[in-house]
């Protein structure tokens, strides 16, 4: 990246470090915390959503929906997350490649399933086999977020439908009795107001979320535990011009603080936003506000 | 061969006993039953040393991120926000690699990049972080009325701890703390994909799920054995947890008694 960097023999102390750290692969582990960021950027809401749709889907009048919101929910809740994203991964690429094929070639006549393999013709490849190595990285991406929202929004649903029970019922029954309808009074009066009581489940699934971004490893992402493996890996003079030996404990090291100061900082921010959220709530939290730091003086008291 | 040969060769496969060759083709239901169910040794193993040796520890570190001095308050806070705030599978990998050149100086640590005794000393830790944030807001909600009941029984320092501080605290802390047993035993599914390695194949229950589902491509046959697997042991974990719950409470009228309630998984 310098150009004193050109000749790796000379260098020395933080001239040698700070070209160390930009090398090519280097750049590699730094667009990989860019994946991460992305992937929490576009999970989060997403997961937010499906989350939405299963606990309203479990409060449902119609049963059979409110079946499935309520399995959907308690089926993540006994078996190992992990479990569920190295299905999902695999689950989700052959249902659509399945699709695509129904779709694709109505006229295939031989069985999907041939003993240990899984064939579609090849229109219905995903991606196809010509396409460029980038949409198979995209590809790969998008099939991590929607597992991750999969998962994520059970637990959101979980959160949410907690929330939406938590509203206090005079709430709703005011709504009916000023002439709303179900609808109306799910949409203007419960949505607006469960916020305050799904902030912190929602709060700590942001964290347990964050606490789940190195999984993307194991979905075949090139993520920043791949990185870090390969870059702290033993490096010999004949492949690269800064050999070392093992130092993957200093990559995992330094995702460990990475990790920590990502957490808490989050930890900061939503406590601002519960503080700002809870203002002027008929809760606790906002009464302890309206009564101001005399008021907690009293309490402590 | 009948579904016995297939529980005699395999039922103890994680630990090395038996057939020494896994399956490699024309997998049937019976070997992928009895391979993932003999990864649970495993998991179980994991799960039960990691959560009665976490629980001493954690006892310890409430205690002491209690207690009004800062010496004692700081380093519990700390081990606290260290385990809780990274994830558990950096935690592996750095562990594991800590290890590794540990070992290059001091060949004591050579048995600690082994998963028997390397993971297990990671997710020791692990939950003894989590149950001691646990534990610490139980002996926060501690009622002051108890303890101002034992200073008039003229009990202080170790009795007073004993007999009505730490029973109150267990009792509080404890539907929470069934959750974070469920969720250890989850995490225990972790060690085999991070970089502990399972020697000559010897790996959990996940382990075994994932390698039917790479070689069949199939994952809709062993992720549900797995979910099975996992469906019992929570059942069971909240049986077990449920009887002391009952032991805990059992002092108590009857419609102040703590019920435990599954709440919304964790993923470290």
């Amino acid at each position: 990246m310098f150009e004193f960097c050109a000749d790796p023999a000379s260098l020395a102390g933080i001239e040698w470090l700070s070209c160390y750290l930009t090398t090519g692969k280097h750049m590699g582990l730094y667009w990989a915390v860019g994946t991460v960021l992305l992937l929490l950027a576009i999970t989060a809401p997403a997961a937010l959503l499906f989350g939405f749709g299963g606990a309203s889907a479990a409060r449902s009048h119609f049963r059979p929906l409110s079946w499935f919101g309520k399995g959907y929910i308690a089926i993540v809740r006994g078996v190992p997350d992990i479990a569920f994203f190295l299905f999902f991964v695999i689950a989700l690429d052959q249902g659509f490649e399945w699709i695509r094929h129904q779709i694709k070639c109505p006229d295939w006549d031989q069985p999907i399933r041939q003993g240990n393999d899984f064939i579609v013709c090849a229109a219905a490849k995903l991606p196809l086999s010509s396409s460029p190595q980038v949409y198979h990285e995209i590809y790969g991406f998008f099939l991590a977020v929607l597992t991750f929202a999969i998962v994520f929004g059970a637990f959101a649903a979980n959160v949410l439908y907690g929330a939406m029970r938590a509203v206090p019922h005079a709430q709703m029954e005011t709504a009916e009795a000023y002439g709303m309808s179900h609808r109306q009074a799910f949409w203007r009066i419960m949505v607006p107001q469960m916020w305050v009581y799904a902030l912190p489940g929602l709060s700590n699934l942001w964290m347990v979320l964050i606490k789940a971004t190195p999984l993307l490893f194991l979905l075949g992402v090139e993520d920043i535990v791949y990185w870090a493996r390969e870059l702290g890996g033993m490096k010999t003079p004949q492949f690269t011009d800064y050999p070392h030996a093992d130092w993957r404990v200093w990559y995992f090291l330094a995702l460990l603080v990475f990790y920590l100061a990502f957490t808490h900082v989050s930890e900061i921010v939503l406590a601002r936003i519960s503080r700002r959220l809870s203002h002027g709530q008929a809760t606790l939290a906002g009464e302890k506000q309206r009564k101001g730091p005399r008021g907690r003086g009293k309490a402590a008291a | 061969m009948s579904c016995w040969d297939t529980i005699a060769d395999y039922a103890l496969r994680s630990q090395g006993i038996g057939e020494r060759l896994l399956p490699r083709s024309d997998f049937t239901l019976c070997q992928q039953f009895t391979l993932i169910g003999s990864g649970m040794i495993w998991n179980i193993y994991f799960g039960v040393l990691a959560l009665v040796s976490g629980f001493m520890l954690a006892t310890g570190v409430a205690v002491a991120k209690a207690h009004h001095q800062l010496w004692l308050r700081k380093p519990a806070e700390w081990f606290i926000f260290v385990f809780r705030g990274s994830p558990l599978f950096i935690q592996f990998f750095f562990a594991y690699f800590l290890f590794q050149s540990l070992k290059a100086g001091y060949p004591f640590f050579g048995a600690f990049t082994a998963a028997w005794l390397g993971a297990l000393l990671v997710l020791f830790l692990n939950t003894a972080a989590y149950s001691a944030e646990i534990f610490y807001g139980a002996l926060m909600s501690v009622p002051k009325g108890d303890v101002e009941a034992a200073d008039a029984y003229g009990m202080s320092g170790w009795p007073r701890f004993r007999r009505v501080i730490w029973p109150t605290m267990l009792r509080l802390a404890w539907p929470a703390y069934t959750n974070e047993a469920i969720f250890l035993f989850h995490a225990t599914t972790l060690v085999f994909f991070s970089g502990f390695p399972a020697s000559q194949q010897r790996g959990d229950a996940l382990y075994y799920a994932s390698y039917f589902a790479d070689k069949t491509f199939n994952p809709f046959i062993p992720y549900p054995i797995l979910a099975f697997y996992f469906i019992l042991l929570t059942l069971t974990v909240i049986g077990l947890f449920g009887l002391v719950n009952k032991r805990l409470n059992h002092h108590l009228p009857k419609d102040r008694r703590a019920k435990i309630r599954l709440r919304v998984n964790l993923i470290r």
